[in-house]
């Protein structure tokens, strides 16, 4: 796992999520604790609203509810 | 192997999630909620009229482990239906906007309105926490 013992900042959430969903942007704005991410990936079509926040929680694992303190998410299907 | 089988806790809360037609796994309590996405979900389901369970998690650790295990989701709160994970805050807010959560929950769905603020809430009809 790449994560640091340092806060978690926006910044960081915004490429992890980028590099870990194909093709995924990502606004992600956070006080180093509570997080709102809106993601835009072509993975997302076809998927559930649930399978969709699981790709995304899934960039973080066990980093959510502890490091991550909360993650809200929204998820938008884009064309790739 | 063998912790699907041999985990007692795991089993009272799948019973839980089966024997309740909604139930709320929440920080806290609709009374008291403990934590924002908790009272937010909360408040759309007493706003829509549903009677639901509740579970608090905070008082024991596992309940949450164990819950996550079973719905593959990292966050609380979670809400189930028929048995089913529907999703936590963000997707229950989501449904309820778009009038899909009143649909899954076969109420009425009325004209779209922001998501309500937490109001005082009703006791819990249960709590499964004393079963644990």
């Amino acid at each position: 796992m790449s994560a640091s013992g340092a806060a978690a900042t926006p910044q960081e959430l915004k490429e992890r999520i980028e590099a870990g969903i194909p093709g995924a942007t990502a606004q992600v704005t956070g006080d180093g604790h509570h997080f709102n991410a809106v993601v835009s990936a072509p993975a997302f079509a076809g998927l559930s609203r649930i399978a969709q926040h699981r790709l995304v929680y899934d960039v973080f694992g066990l980093e959510v509810g502890d490091r991550i303190h909360a993650l809200s998410i929204q998820t938008k299907e884009s064309t790739a | 192997m063998s912790d699907e089988t041999m985990n007692p806790m795991r089993e009272q809360i799948q019973a839980a999630i089966e024997e309740n037609p909604v139930i709320l796994f929440m920080k806290g309590t609709p009374d008291q909620p403990m934590c924002g996405f908790s009272a937010r979900t909360v408040a759309i389901l007493q706003s829509v009229g549903q009677p639901f369970a509740a579970v608090n998690i905070l008082p024991h650790p596992a309940i949450r482990q164990e819950l996550s295990a079973i719905s593959n989701w990292p966050t609380i709160p979670q809400l189930f239906v028929d048995g089913e994970f529907v999703g936590g805050c963000d997707i229950v807010t989501e449904m309820y906007q778009s009038g899909e959560l009143q649909q899954a929950l076969g109420l009425d769905a009325g004209p779209t309105e922001p998501a309500p603020e937490p109001q005082p809430a009703e006791p819990a009809p249960l709590s499964i926490e004393n079963r644990l």
